[in-house]
Order: C-alpha cells, then sequence, then structure tokens
C-alpha cells in the first residue's frame, strides 16, 4: 500500500512576493491515460469523450423535448377549444398529460443538466482531461437513450402510452379503466424509468468522483465556479433519491404483472372484484415523492449554479456573497430530503405530519431566498451587459421569485387544501421548475455555444426567441394562476357547464392556447438558429464573453480531444475576479499567475493617480 | 420512511465531515496563487494509491446501492403493518446460503491478502473458490424461489412472500452486478504481468469490499425476512409512539 497523508493540509498560499522568475511546476506530470478513438463510430457514436457525450445527450433531450413540446401544444387545444379535435378524446388527453410531464421533468431537464452541462462543463471547469471513467460515462448515455427508445416505443404500443398522469400514482396507474393500464402503457413507462436511473447512476458517479478527484491544481472546492458546484450538489442528491423512484417502480412491476399487492387496495372494477388486496397507495406516494421532490431541486440546483455564472460574467461584477452561496446549495441539498410530504397534504397519510413538513418547506425558503437577494446584489452596480445569455438569466430570477412566492403559498397546509388539484398549481410548478429551468437552459446554451461550436449564435434571432419565450410565459401562467383562484380543476378533460366557472375563464383558456402555440413555435427559430449559426454564426474566438473560468481558457476552441494540450492549466484564484480595481482588463482568468496581472496592474496608473 | 430518513442522516455526517476538511469558511475571493492540495508540505507530490477514483467510485455506489436497499426495507417496515400481512416461513434452505455467501466474503477477503503479498497462485484458487460459492449461492437463492413456489407461496398470495421474492431477487441481482467485476478481474489476474500487478491488487480489493457490503445487506435483509427485527421495530416504536 502506498502511504497517504491523512488529515486537512494547511494550504500553501503563495505570497505575493514571489520572486519575479518563479512559476510553478505544471499541474501535471506525467501522461493521463485517454482513450483515443480510432474510427468514425468510436469517435462520435460510441464515444467516451465527456464533451460528445454531452451533446449527444443534450441533443436526445432537445428532441424528445420537442416531443413533449407538441404534446402540450395538443392539450391546450383540446382546453382552449373543447371538442373541436376529434383526434384528442379523453384517453389521448391524458396519454398527452402523462408523457408530457414526465418527458420534460426527466427525460429532457434532468438529462439536459446533469447529462448535457454536466459532462461539458465539470472536466472543462475543472481543468480535467475527461471525467474520471470515459467508458462507464459512454455506456451512461446509451443507457438513457434507450430508457427514451422505450418511451417513445409506447406510442406506437398496443393501447398507446399510459395515461395516468406523470406521478403514476396507483391504484389507478395499473387498472384498465386508466389508457394504458392494462395493456403496455405504464410497463414500457416503468421499464423506461428502471433504465433511466440506472443511466444516470452511471453518470452519476463519474460526476462526483471527477469532481471530488479530477480537478487540477489549486482547483480546490471552493474555487469552483457555482455551475460545477450546483450540478454536483444535484449529482449527489439524484444518486440518493433516485433509487426511491427505481424501487417504486420495481414494486409497480410486481403488482403489475405478477398480480402482487404493494400498494393495490381491494378494488370492485365493473362489478368485479379484482384480484388485488390490503394494499397501500399511500406507501407509492411516500415513495415516488421522496424523489420527487428532491428532484425539483436536481434541476433547480444546476440552474442556479449556471445562472449565478451568467449574471457574474455579464454584469461584469464578482458574484455577491460566495460562500454563501455555495453553503445555500449545500443547505437546500440537504433540507430537499425532508420535505417530500408536502405533495401529499390532501392524501389522507397521518394530518400530524402536515405540521412538520409545512416547517421544513418554509425553511427551505431561507437559503433560496438567500441566493435570490445575492443575484440581485451581484446586478447593483454591475456592469450590466444586456447579452442573450444575460436576458435569459434575468428572466430567470424573476420568473424563479414568482414560483418561488406561489410555492410558500401552497406549502402552508390550510393554503393548500383548497388550491390542491386546481390549476394554480399547475400554474405554479410551470413557473418554479419548468419555465424557470428552461430559460437557464437557454441562456446557457447561448452562452456556452460559441465554445461549443466556435461561433457565435444570431443576436437579431436570439433576441425575437426571448422576448417571445419570455413575454409568453407569462401570458400563458399568470392567468393560469387566476383560473387556479376561481377553482378551475386540474387534470379535467373538459369544464363542461360549471356553475362556478364563469364563461369568461373559457376565454381566458382560448387565449392561453393561442399564446402556448405562438410560444411553441418560437423554439423552432430558436432550432434554427442553433443550425444556421453553426455555418454562419460570427467567429467568436476563444473566449467572447471574457469570462473567467477555465473552459474559456482552453488551448483550442472547440477544445480538442484531451481538453488542455500539453499541460493542464494551474489554478490561482477563484472564479469571478471581474473588474478587479487596477487590472489591466475587466476580467482575470482563474489560471493567469499572480505576478502577470500584479506587472499588469502596476503599469496601469491607480485610479486617482 | 424512518429507515431512509436514518440512512440519510448518516450519509449527512459523512458528507459534512468530508466537507469540514474542505476549508468551506475560508475566503476565496482574498486568496491569490496556488493552494496545493495536490502537493505536500516538502513540495513533493502526495502519492495516493493507484484506484483513488475507482475506490470512491465504489464507495459512492455503495451508498446508492445502501439508498435502495433502505427504501426497501422502509417500505417493508410500513407495508407489514397493515392487517392482511402474513410472513412466509424461512426456508432452511436460506441459512445454508447465507453461510455460502459469508464463505464467498471470507475467502475473497483472503484472496486479496494474498495477491497483496504476491501469491499469485494461490490467490488464483481463491478467486475461483470465491466466484464458485458466489455462483452456489445465487443458484440456492433460486432453489428457494422455486421453494416458496412449490409450496403455494406464491408472490400474489400475499405482500410477504412478495417481499421476500423481490428482496432476493434484488440481491442476486447487485451479486451478479459484482461477478461481471469480479471475472473482470479473474480475466486480468490469469493474465497478470508484473507492471500490472498493484492494479489487479487494488481490483481484488474492491471486489472483497463489494461483497462484504452485500453480506451485511443480506444479513440485514434476513433479520427482516426472519423476523427478528418485529421485536427491535416493537421496541423503538414504543419510544416513537
Amino acid at each position: 500500500m502506498v502511504d497517504v497523508p491523512r488529515g486537512p493540509m494547511p494550504p500553501q498560499i503563495i505570497p505575493d512576493t514571489v520572486p519575479p522568475d518563479y512559476l510553478p511546476p505544471p499541474a501535471e506530470v506525467k501522461d493521463v491515460e485517454l482513450y483515443h478513438a480510432h474510427s468514425w463510430i468510436t469517435k462520435y457514436v460510441f464515444c467516451q469523450d465527456a464533451k460528445i457525450i454531452a451533446l449527444q445527450y443534450a441533443g436526445t433531450a432537445l428532441a424528445i423535448g420537442f416531443v413533449a413540446l407538441v404534446l402540450s401544444w395538443l392539450m391546450r387545444l383540446q382546453l382552449g377549444f373543447p371538442g373541436v379535435f376529434a383526434f384528442i378524446d379523453v384517453n389521448a388527453y391524458y396519454q398527452f398529460i402523462t408523457m408530457h410531464g414526465m418527458v420534460m421533468v426527466i427525460y429532457l431537464i434532468t438529462a439536459i443538466f446533469l447529462g448535457g452541462f454536466g459532462n461539458y462543463l465539470i472536466p472543462l471547469m475543472l481543468g480535467a482531461r475527461d471525467m474520471a471513467f470515459p467508458y462507464l460515462n459512454m455506456l451512461s448515455y446509451w443507457v438513457y437513450f434507450l430508457a427514451v427508445l422505450v418511451l417513445v416505443s409506447s406510442f406506437f404500443a398496443p393501447g398507446g402510452p399510459t395515461g395516468a398522469g406523470w406521478t403514476l400514482y396507483p391504484p389507478q396507474a395499473i387498472l384498465s379503466g386508466t389508457p394504458g393500464g392494462q395493456e403496455w402503457g405504464i410497463l414500457l413507462m416503468l421499464i423506461s424509468l428502471i433504465l433511466f436511473v440506472a443511466g444516470f447512476t452511471m453518470g452519476g458517479l463519474n460526476y462526483v468522483v471527477t469532481v471530488l478527484q479530477g480537478r487540477t491544481r489549486g482547483m480546490t472546492l471552493m474555487r469552483m465556479p457555482l455551475t460545477v458546484w450546483g450540478i454536483f450538489t444535484a449529482t449527489v442528491m439524484a444518486l440518493l433519491a433516485f433509487p426511491a423512484l427505481f424501487v417504486a417502480c420495481v414494486m409497480m412491476l410486481f403488482d403489475r404483472l405478477l398480480g402482487t399487492s404493494f400498494f393495490m387496495p381491494g378494488l370492485v372494477e365493473m362489478g368485479q372484484h379484482l384480484k388485488y388486496g390490503g394494499g397501500s397507495p399511500i406507501l407509492f406516494q411516500h415513495l415516488f415523492w421522496f424523489f420527487g421532490h428532491p428532484e425539483v431541486y436536481i434541476v433547480a440546483l444546476p440552474a442556479f449554479g449556471i445562472v449565478s455564472d451568467l449574471i457574474s460574467t455579464h454584469a461584469r461584477k464578482n458574484i455577491f456573497g460566495y460562500r454563501m452561496m455555495v453553503w445555500a446549495i449545500i443547505a437546500i441539498g440537504a433540507l430537499s430530503f425532508v420535505v417530500w410530504a408536502h405533495h401529499m397534504y390532501v392524501s389522507g397519510m397521518n394530518p400530524a405530519f402536515g405540521f412538520f413538513f409545512a416547517v421544513t418547506t418554509l425553511i427551505i425558503a431561507i437559503p433560496t431566498a438567500i441566493k435570490v437577494y445575492n443575484w440581485v446584489l451581484t446586478l447593483w452596480r454591475g456592469n450590466i451587459h444586456l447579452t442573450i445569455p444575460m436576458l435569459f438569466a434575468l428572466g430567470f430570477i424573476v420568473t424563479f421569485v414568482n414560483g418561488g412566492l406561489t410555492g410558500l403559498f401552497l406549502g402552508n397546509v390550510v393554503v393548500d387544501v383548497p388550491l390542491s388539484d386546481t390549476m394554480f398549481v399547475v400554474a405554479h410548478f410551470h413557473m418554479v421548475m419548468g419555465v424557470a429551468p428552461i430559460l437557464v437552459i437557454f441562456g446557457a446554451i447561448y452562452h456556452w455555444y460559441p465554445k461549443i461550436t466556435g461561433r457565435m449564435m444570431n443576436e437579431a434571432m436570439g433576441q425575437t426567441h426571448f422576448w417571445v419565450t419570455f413575454v409568453g410565459a407569462y401570458l400563458i401562467f399568470f392567468p393560469m394562476h387566476y383560473l387556479g383562484l376561481l377553482g378551475v380543476p386540474r387534470r379535467y378533460y373538459e369544464m363542461g357547464e360549471t356553475a362556478f366557472v364563469p364563461p369568461s375563464a373559457h376565454t381566458l383558456n382560448e387565449f392561453i392556447t393561442i399564446v402556448a402555440l405562438i410560444v411553441g413555435a418560437a423554439q423552432i427559430l430558436f432550432v434554427f438558429n442553433l443550425i444556421w449559426s453553426l455555418r454562419n454564426g460570427r467567429e467568436a474566438g476563444s473566449n467572447p464573453w471574457h469570462a473567467t473560468t477555465l473552459e474559456w481558457q482552453t488551448p483550442e476552441t472547440p477544445p480538442g480531444h484531451g481538453n488542455w494540450g500539453k499541460e493542464l492549466p494551474v489554478v490561482y484564484r477563484w472564479a469571478y475576479d471581474y473588474s478587479v480595481p487596477g487590472a489591466a482588463e475587466d476580467f482575470i482568468p482563474q489560471n493567469q499567475p499572480p505576478q502577470r496581472a500584479a506587472t499588469q496592474a502596476s503599469l496601469q496608473p491607480a485610479p486617482g493617480e | 420512511m424512518a429507515g431512509i430518513l436514518i440512512f440519510l442522516a448518516i450519509v449527512t455526517v459523512i458528507v459534512g465531515w468530508y466537507l469540514s476538511r474542505q476549508r468551506l469558511l475560508s475566503k476565496p475571493w482574498l486568496e491569490v496563487g496556488v493552494i496545493d492540495e495536490a502537493y505536500g508540505a516538502g513540495g513533493q507530490p502526495r502519492r495516493h494509491p493507484l484506484d483513488r477514483p475507482a475506490r470512491l467510485g465504489l464507495g459512492l455506489f455503495l451508498a446508492v446501492a445502501g439508498s435502495l436497499f433502505t427504501l426497501l426495507i422502509s417500505a417493508y417496515l410500513m407495508r407489514r403493518q397493515f392487517p392482511d400481512w402474513q410472513a412466509p416461513p424461512v426456508s432452511s434452505l436460506l441459512w445454508f446460503n447465507t453461510g455460502l455467501l459469508a464463505a464467498s466474503s471470507l475467502v475473497l477477503h483472503v484472496t486479496q491478502r494474498l495477491a497483496g503479498r504476491g501469491r499469485w497462485d494461490d490467490a488464483k484458487l481463491g478467486l475461483f473458490m470465491a466466484a464458485a460459492l458466489a455462483l452456489l449461492f445465487l443458484l440456492g437463492q433460486m432453489l428457494v424461489w422455486r421453494q416458496m413456489t412449490a409450496a403455494g407461496y406464491l408472490a400474489a398470495g400475499n405482500p410477504g412472500n412478495a417481499f421476500l421474492y423481490l428482496i432476493i431477487g434484488l440481491h442476486g441481482l447487485h451479486l451478479g452486478g459484482g461477478m461481471v467485476a469480479l471475472g473482470r478481474n479473474a480475466l486480468r489476474l490469469w493474465h497478470v504481468e508484473d507492471a500490472r500487478r498493484d492494479r489487479v491488487f487494488a481490483g481484488l480489493q474492491l471486489c472483497a469490499v463489494y461483497w462484504h457490503f452485500l453480506l451485511v445487506v443480506w444479513l440485514i435483509m434476513l433479520a427482516l425476512l426472519a423476523q427478528w427485527v418485529d421485536d427491535v421495530v416493537a421496541f423503538c416504536g414504543q419510544f416513537l409512539s
């Protein structure tokens, strides 16, 4: 065994008075073992390079996300113009709802944040050549891809996809009254989720090990960009939470295929006593929400991290309260595991639990509010550049505050009980975990596209895309809160002649549908911009945003195999040295040695001289 | 869900301990220069075991698998409170299988120690024995399934039976995955060159750790199935209620 020194090492900080010729030794002495691709297949298909895997993840996630977008159109068509479209019958409506929700939450947002941005940014931002286990990383993508294929195949299976709602609550999920319940739909959904969890676990182990052990010299945890902190914490949470989904899916498969009664109570269906009996649907809800609530933060934390970096870079100002931001990320991650039953206030669980879970839910607002204040304080007196990534980041802050505030309403048991199962809840979670993270995803794509492709995305198309999406999202979801307060229930195929719903609610529904169609169509412009700019975008250079983090300091753009040429970068400073007084430029890259910055600073007259 | 909360509390303590050594209270905006974690006091690179990422990877995977089995236990404890619960009899074959798994774990432990001392021929024999014992264990578990089915304890009959099938199945799948890793190490062991020996040794060490983990998980599951836990749970329940 090799002897490993124990205990925390005192940091060795080079004093400011280093001799002028001092350069620390390179970060890496021997060459790392990297897998070198030999053929087109191993380079682009079964690829072990995290950057390609990231693009594969993001491409697949966006593609399936567009399917979910079209499903939301179809749902809105039914809600806005009930009965006009004959092919949207009750079953189809529930199938659209289910697939839209599941795809958006898991197969798009989770996959693109962790699999897409995680794979691309973790090695580059930390100065690593690749992930810790590249082969496992490749496997992770292909298992995810298989999960998506299984999910898509359910559209073509007999009986179509499941219509159980994205929460798949038993007993209805596996009964014949629910689309796909006694056919293929629910089976394929459960198998797909099990595959997703397996694939994610492979990727997740990679992200965590790389963050903990793949960092280059000088890159301490407290010098990591907040993007990496967000993705890292979310991954740890996902590794612990996804097993709950796994267990719930396996047990439901048993119930559906073997006739066990884990979750299934005694039932009479069509006058027939079913073979089930004694099971507990609430047990499923506990397992599901033990995964489901951390899942909200699994998509929120990477968004928090990315948005912090976007705001700091595009406001040319160091992030306000970096330490507090890190602590808040960790605190949110920990707290999110003890709030799950706030989704179950009306489920019939022990009412005493409601008090506990309402308290934890409200406590989690504290670290979240700290983050919001810090973003705003970062903007305060910053040199704000209203670039497209910045627009999306600002849009995120507003949207997240909106969605978060309605979350405070719903976190209280007494307010939740009347609002539960109304459109208010739909509006709340779409704002907070639909629109908000997706704005960040767009902002991040506009921000890192120049690094990935070497070209800028088209500005005019980007502006149009932002304004239509941002304003449109508000036109869709603000009125939806109002509908919820009126008492319009969610999940209903059509309202019919309901006494408490005024005719104006129907007009509002038509309006929402029309806006939803427009916002959806604006996303086609985004895809066109992605493709168009590949050839026609302006040349970006290596660091178009003048950012400090390591991914912008690669010797090549787009970064080559192994990321860093011959030697790994050495990190001398934190990630937010923007507008440092006396510095030559308004940013100092993380890998710029102190004496160079000092020399350049000495050439500049100090302010006031 | 008390089980999983206790598990999470343990994970939180470990994560908290790790983070407490990461200078979370430092002020990174004031620190310019190289903060050297990879280099020791004398400027020499700090040496780490070759398989450091693999070790951490395994540790994390054990946490994931631990979470999975703890959730299963939580579900078991919740479901058994319902009146229709009937625990199936514990087949004596399960005890024999437990012995096989314990022996496999022990032999693998000895094997990695032999490999560490460079006794490669003995290590090969040990690895063969450990794999054979583990295979016998898996075979034995399948026999338990068949015994249960033959005796009329079907999965659909009672949730108690269903949990038994589920627990044996999930645990067996994990051991099956371990067998794949063990197979890879066996291939390496048989084609071992001098330069790669410490890598084989490291692989065997990790396999042994995984085997011990699965043994502990199995013992806990067996305690559940054999209803020893009933007394413990009832005892703890007094304090909670």
